[in-house]
C-alpha cells in the first residue's frame, strides 16, 4: 500500500492539472460552438457537445490504463505498437471510409476511428526506441536514413490518403532528432530552405538567387579559415537557385488551385484587387470570420454561451480546427492568452522533464510529445489568428472529436508514466 | 545549445501568438457595437408620429401606415428573369430599375438594409405581403406616414422626407430610408413629433436565418410614441387667408398680440401638402422646388424681405418722442413733398398743411416723417452716434434680425445704423440729408410681413411684445422661457397713446377710411413698396408692392397683421382690404362686407406677374388695368 501511494505522488501533477484546465476549457468552448438553441441535456448524444462528453470520460479510462501498465511496457512493445499503427493506417486503402475527401477513417457503427491520430504516439515510440539503442548514432547517415524512414512510412501513408495537414506534423520530429546529436547543417539547411521557399514565392527566382549570391560570396570572402574553395560556394548557390526554382515551379504546378491559393494569401501574392476579391471569398471566408469573431472578442470577451460569431455559426468548422476562435470571441483576450500560456507552459514542463530523464527512450519520447503540441498548437492557433497558411489539423485537447483528444491523451499520458518512472530505473 | 531550439521556438511562438491577438484583440477591435456585427440584426419598430392640432383642438396632421420595401443586398438570392419580371409588376417598376436600385443598395452598403421601393400603396402591400417570402433579401418595413386632415397650410405644417445623408451625418439615430420632418413644423419639432424608433436584436446564423432574439431581448427597446403637439395656428382664418390669397402672390402674418402666438401664416401661391405625401412625393416635391417663377415653397410671410414703406413711419414717430425732439403738437408743412433748399428730398400726395404728428400718420405725410427724422439724426453733431440710438430703438421692434423662433424658415430684414453708413460714405461723410428714405421706410431698411406683424403687437401692447411662435402646447411638456417672456421695446409706454391714436384715425379719416369695420377699433398703416427686376440686364420696375399694417381692437388688441401682396399696387387696394376682411373674420367670426370680399375673390394680379416674362414692353401701377375673374363662384 504505502508503495503504491508514493508511486502515485510521482506523477508530474503540473502536467495533469493543465491537461485537465485544457480538457476542461476545450469542453465548454465545444458546448458553446456546437449548441443549437436551448441545452436540454449535456448528454444528449446527438449532439456534438455529448459526444465530447463520453470521449472525455473515455479519456479518463485511458488515463488509468495508461498510468496502470508497467512503465516498460512502452519500451518493450514500440516497435509492435508502431508496427499495428501502420496496419491500420494501410488497411484504411481497402477498409477506410471517406470523409470530406480524406480516406482517413474507420467506421465502427456510428462510430469513426481515425487511425493518423494514433500514429503519432506509435511513430514517437518507435522514434525513441530506434534512437535509444545504443549502437544507434544520430551522426551517422546510417542512422539518419533508418531513422527518416520511420517517420517518412507514416508520413507518406498518410498524405496517400489526402490528410495534408497530418502529414506536416510528422516534420516535428526534427526537433527530436536534432536534440539527439543530428548536425548543425541540417538546422541551418532546413532553415535556409524555408527563407529560400519564402524569398523565391514573394519576390521572383532573379532576386532571390541574387540575395543568395550575395550571402554566400560575402561569407567566402569574409571567412576566417579558408577550408573550403570558391567552388563549393559556387556548388551551393547553384543548388539554391535550382531550389528556387523548384519551388515556383512546384507552387505553379504542383499544387492544387486552393493551396496555391491559401500560399498567396499568405504572402499577399496577389495584387489585382478583383481576383483577390475572389480568391478571399473562396479561400478565406473561414478564415476572416474567425479572425472577425476573435477580433470582436475584445478584452475580456462577449462571455460564455454570449458569442454572437459563435451562435450564428458563423465560423465553419468551428468545434474542429477553428475551436481557437470561439475562445477568442468569448473570452477575449484574457482567455486566449489563458490558452496560450498553458500549452507554452504544458510543452516547457515537458521538455524540462524531458531533460530530467535518466534513459534517453524517456527522454527522445518526451521529446517527441513536445515536438508534436508544438507543431500543432503552433500551426492550429496560427492559422486561426490568420499568421499561417490554412491547414487543417485539431488544436490538441481542445478540439472535437474522440480520436484526437484520445490520440493526444495516450501521446501524453505515455510520458507521464515514463517520467514517474524515474526513480526505479535502476 | 541543442537542448534550447524547441524551448525557445515555444516560447517566442507564445510570444508571437500574444502579440497577435493583443492586436486583434485589443488594439484593433472595433469595441463591440451590436449594430455593426453582421451576426446580429436590428429590427426597428418605427412609433406613431405625433398629431398636430390646431390652436381650437383640430385635427390637422395625423398618420397612415406606410410600407417600404427594403433591401439587403448581401441577402439576395439571384433571381431567375421572369422571377424578376414578377417581381417587378408588383412594384410597379421595371427590370431596368430593378438593376438600378439593387446597384445603388449595394454600392451604399451590401449588408445594411436600404430602402428599395417606398411607401406602397394599402392595396400593393396586402398582394405583396402574400409573395415576399419568395424573394429572399427583400422585406416590408412598416412605417409611419403623414395623412393630413386639412389641404390647407402647407408652408405651416410642413412634411416628412427620406432622411437625407447630411442628416444622417449629424444624428445617427436616423438610418437610410427613416423619414424626417423636412419643412415648417414637422421640420421645427422633428424630436417631439417623430417619438423613438424600438429595435428588437435579432441573432442571425452564418446562413442569415434568424435563430431567435439576442441575449433573450435584453437589448431590444420598446417604441416611445412620438408627442402631440398644438400648433398656435387659427386654421379657419389660415384657410380663409389662403382663400383671399388666391390669384395673388404675397404672405400675411397674423399674431395674438398678447402672446405672440402666430394665428394665420399664409402664404400664396402655396399648394396641398397631401401633394408631398406617398410615392409621388419626390416627383411633386421637385417640381414645386424647380419652380422658380410662382415659388410656392418659397414662404413669403417669413422669407420676403421689402422696404416695408410707410408703415414703418410710426417707429420713427416713436423714436422721435422717445429721443425728445419732437413734441405731439409739433407741426409741419408739406408742400406736396420735402425741401432741402430748392431741391425735393421727396414728395407726398395732397392733403391738407401743415399737419401735426396725429395728421401725419393718418394721412401719411411724407415731408412731416422726413422732418421728424432729420431732427433724430441731428440731435448728436455726429450722425453715427444718432443713427447708432435709432437703429437700437428700431431692433428693439424685433426688426432687422432674426425672430430667433420656432419656425423652419426667416430672414433677418435691415436695419441700418451708423456704422453701416460710415462704412458706406465714409467716416462722417453724410448726414441726415443723405438718408432721409428711412423717415418713410424706403431706402436701406427692410423687413419681412412677419417682422411687420410684430411690430404691430409692439405697439397694440404699448411697447412689448411675445417672440412670435407657432407652438401653443407640446403634449406633457412646457413651452421654452423665449416664447413666455415679454420682452421691452426702447420706447416709454406713454409715447405709444398719441401714435395709437394716429394709426387709429388711419381707418377714421385717413388712407383706410373705406376698410373701416362696424363695431371694431382698427389702428393700421398702408404702405407701399417700390420694387424692381432684372430683364435682360435691364432693371426694370414693377408695379409696387400693397403693404398693409393693423392690430385690432385698439385696446387690449386680439390680434396684429401684417398683409403683403406683390404688385398690388398701394396699401389699401389689396393689402389693406384684406387686412381688414382677416380681422373681421378673426375678431367675429364672420365676414359681413360681403362686397368687399367678393372684390377680392374677383380680382386676380396673374397677368401682373406674367408681364416681366412676357419679353414685351409693359405699363405699371397708374397705368395698369386690374383683370377680373369672370364668373367667380365662391366655393362653400
Ligand atoms: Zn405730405
Amino acid at each position: 500500500m504505502y508503495r503504491e501511494t508514493q508511486r502515485r505522488f510521482q506523477f508530474d501533477w503540473i502536467i495533469i492539472l493543465i491537461f485537465l484546465l485544457l480538457v476542461t476549457f476545450g469542453y465548454l468552448n465545444i458546448l458553446s460552438a456546437s449548441h443549437v438553441g436551448e441545452i436540454t441535456s449535456y448528454f444528449d448524444t446527438s449532439q456534438l457537445y455529448g459526444k465530447q462528453l463520453i470521449f472525455v470520460g473515455l479519456s479518463f479510462v485511458l488515463i488509468i490504463l495508461i498510468l496502470s501498465l508497467e512503465a516498460k511496457f512502452y519500451e518493450r512493445f514500440a516497435s509492435i505498437i508502431y508496427l499495428v499503427a501502420i496496419l491500420a493506417l494501410i488497411g484504411l486503402f481497402i477498409f477506410g471510409k471517406d470523409v470530406n475527401g480524406a480516406r482517413s477513417w474507420y467506421g465502427i457503427g456510428s462510430m469513426t476511428i481515425q487511425p493518423s491520430e494514433f500514429a503519432k504516439f506509435a511513430t514517437a515510440l518507435a522514434v525513441a526506441k530506434y534512437i535509444s539503442d545504443i549502437q544507434t548514432n544520430m551522426k551517422t547517415l546510417k542512422d539518419q536514413v533508418r531513422v527518416a524512414a520511420i517517420i517518412f512510412i507514416p508520413a507518406l501513408l498518410i498524405l496517400l490518403q489526402n490528410d495534408a495537414g497530418s502529414t506536416i506534423v510528422y516534420l516535428a520530429f526534427f526537433f527530436v532528432f536534432y536534440r539527439e546529436g543530428l548536425q548543425q547543417v541540417y538546422l541551418i539547411v532546413v532553415l535556409s530552405l524555408i527563407l529560400l521557399a519564402v524569398l523565391s514565392l514573394k519576390f521572383g527566382v532573379t532576386i532571390t538567387s541574387l540575395i543568395a549570391a550575395v550571402v554566400l560570396l560575402s561569407r567566402y570572402f569574409l571567412r576566417k579559415k579558408k577550408r573550403s574553395s570558391i567552388i563549393q560556394y559556387i556548388l551551393v548557390l547553384a543548388l539554391a537557385i535550382g531550389f528556387s526554382f523548384g519551388v515556383k515551379l512546384f507552387y505553379q504546378h504542383g499544387l492544387k488551385v486552393h493551396q496555391q491559393n491559401r500560399i498567396s494569401l499568405w504572402l499577399r501574392l496577389e495584387k489585382d484587387p478583383l481576383k483577390l476579391e475572389q480568391m478571399k471569398k473562396a479561400e478565406a471566408y473561414n478564415l476572416i470570420q474567425s479572425e472577425q469573431a476573435i477580433s470582436s472578442g475584445g478584452i475580456t470577451g462577449k462571455g460564455f454561451l454570449q458569442g454572437t460569431r459563435t451562435t450564428g455559426k458563423f465560423v465553419p468548422e468551428q468545434e474542429t480546427d477553428y475551436i481557437f476562435s470561439t475562445v477568442g470571441e468569448e473570452w477575449g483576450f484574457l482567455g486566449s492568452s489563458f490558452v496560450i500560456i498553458l500549452f507554452v507552459a504544458l510543452i516547457v514542463r515537458i521538455l524540462y522533464l524531458a531533460e530530467a530523464q535518466k534513459s534517453q527512450f524517456s527522454r527522445v519520447y518526451g521529446y517527441g510529445v513536445a515536438s508534436i503540441l508544438f507543431v500543432h498548437f503552433t500551426i492550429n492557433t496560427g492559422m486561426v489568428m490568420g499568421l499561417i497558411p490554412t491547414v487543417g489539423i485539431p488544436l490538441p485537447f481542445f478540439s472535437y472529436g474522440g480520436s484526437g483528444l484520445w490520440g493526444f491523451t495516450i501521446l501524453l499520458f505515455i510520458f507521464v508514466k515514463l517520467d514517474s518512472n524515474k526513480i526505479n530505473e535502476w | 545549445m541543442r537542448k534550447l531550439l524547441l524551448v525557445t521556438s515555444a516560447i517566442a511562438v507564445g510570444l508571437i501568438f500574444l502579440v497577435r491577438l493583443f492586436y486583434l484583440q485589443v488594439y484593433n477591435s472595433d469595441s463591440f457595437n451590436i449594430l455593426e456585427d453582421t451576426a446580429i440584426r436590428a429590427e426597428y419598430n418605427y412609433p406613431k408620429r405625433g398629431y398636430v392640432y390646431d390652436r381650437n383642438g383640430k385635427l390637422l396632421v395625423a398618420n397612415q401606415p406606410s410600407y417600404d420595401v427594403m433591401v439587403i443586398p448581401r441577402e439576395v438570392t439571384p433571381l431567375e428573369p421572369s422571377e424578376i419580371k414578377d417581381f417587378c409588376n408588383l412594384l410597379g417598376i421595371t427590370a431596368e430599375d430593378y438593376e438600378k436600385k439593387l446597384t445603388k443598395a449595394t454600392n451604399y452598403s451590401p449588408r445594411l438594409p436600404s430602402p428599395f421601393v417606398p411607401q406602397l400603396s394599402k392595396a400593393d402591400y396586402a398582394v405583396l405581403q402574400e409573395v415576399m417570402w419568395k424573394y429572399e433579401g427583400f422585406y416590408i418595413q412598416k412605417r409611419s406616414m403623414r395623412s393630413y386632415q386639412t389641404d390647407i397650410g402647407a408652408n405651416v405644417l410642413g412634411d416628412i422626407g427620406e432622411v437625407g445623408q447630411k442628416e444622417m451625418n449629424k444624428d445617427s439615430y436616423y438610418k437610410l430610408g427613416d423619414l424626417i420632418g423636412k419643412q415648417g413644423v414637422e421640420k421645427s419639432y422633428e424630436d417631439i413629433l417623430r417619438g423613438v424608433k424600438g429595435i428588437r436584436f435579432i441573432q442571425k446564423d452564418r446562413f442569415n436565418k434568424n435563430i431567435g432574439p439576442y441575449k433573450n431581448g435584453q437589448y431590444d427597446t420598446l417604441p416611445k410614441p412620438g408627442k402631440d403637439i398644438t400648433i398656435t395656428i387659427d386654421s379657419e382664418l389660415q384657410a380663409y387667408g389662403e382663400l383671399l390669397m388666391k390669384h395673388k402672390r404675397g404672405g400675411i402674418v397674423a399674431i395674438e398680440p398678447s402672446s405672440g402666438e402666430i394665428l394665420a401664416m399664409v402664404t400664396g401661391p402655396s399648394y396641398n401638402p397631401n401633394l408631398l405625401v406617398g410615392r409621388e412625393r419626390n416627383k411633386n416635391f421637385s417640381r414645386l422646388f424647380r419652380d422658380t417663377i410662382n415659388m410656392p415653397t418659397y414662404d413669403r410671410g417669413l422669407q420676403a424681405q421689402y422696404p416695408p414703406g410707410s408703415p414703418f413711419k410710426v417707429i420713427n414717430a416713436l423714436i422721435g418722442l422717445q429721443e425728445g425732439v419732437v413734441d405731439v403738437n409739433d407741426r409741419f408743412s408739406c408742400r406736396m413733398g420735402y425741401y432741402y433748399g430748392s431741391r425735393k428730398l421727396t414728395g407726398c400726395h395732397h392733403h391738407r398743411s401743415p399737419v401735426d404728428m396725429n395728421q401725419g400718420i393718418s394721412q401719411s405725410c411724407n415731408a412731416y416723417f422726413v422732418n421728424v427724422y432729420r431732427r433724430i439724426v441731428d440731435k448728436y453733431d455726429d450722425p453715427g452716434v444718432s443713427m447708432n440710438k435709432w437703429a437700437e430703438h428700431a431692433k428693439s421692434f424685433g426688426l432687422g434680425n432674426f425672430l430667433n423662433n420656432d419656425l423652419s424658415v426667416g430672414r433677418p430684414g435691415r436695419i441700418p445704423d451708423g456704422d453701416y453708413y460710415d462704412r458706406a460714405y465714409g467716416d462722417n461723410r453724410w448726414g441726415s440729408t443723405y438718408i432721409v428714405s428711412n423717415a418713410i421706410g424706403q431706402g436701406e431698411v427692410e423687413a419681412t410681413p412677419i417682422q411687420l406683424a410684430n411690430m404691430a403687437a409692439a405697439i397694440g401692447n404699448r411697447g412689448f411684445y411675445y417672440t412670435p411662435h407657432i407652438i401653443k402646447n407640446i403634449e406633457s411638456d412646457t413651452l421654452p422661457s423665449n416664447f413666455t417672456v415679454p420682452k421691452y421695446t426702447t420706447i416709454d409706454k406713454a409715447h405709444f397713446e398719441p401714435v395709437v391714436e394716429g394709426m387709429f384715425d388711419v381707418y377714421n379719416e385717413g388712407t383706410a377710411s373705406t376698410l373701416r369695420i362696424p363695431g371694431i377699433e382698427i389702428c393700421g398703416k398702408t404702405g407701399t413698396a417700390e420694387n424692381f427686376v432684372k430683364i435682360d440686364n435691364v432693371k426694370t420696375q414693377l408695379t409696387d408692392h400693397s403693404i398693409f399694417v393693423a392690430f385690432a381692437p385698439k385696446d387690449n388688441p386680439s390680434i396684429a397683421i401684417a398683409v403683403f401682396v406683390e404688385n398690388g399696387y398701394w396699401g389699401s387696394r389689396f393689402a389693406g382690404r384684406m387686412a381688414s376682411l382677416m380681422i373681421e373674420k378673426y375678431i367675429k367670426g364672420e365676414t359681413t362686407r360681403k362686397d368687399l370680399e367678393n372684390w377680392i375673390f374677383t380680382h386676380s394680379l396673374e397677368n401682373e406677374y406674367k408681364k416681366p416674362y412676357s419679353g414685351e414692353p409693359f405699363r405699371i401701377n397708374g397705368e395698369t388695368q386690374l383683370q377680373l375673374i369672370e364668373n367667380y363662384a365662391l366655393k362653400d
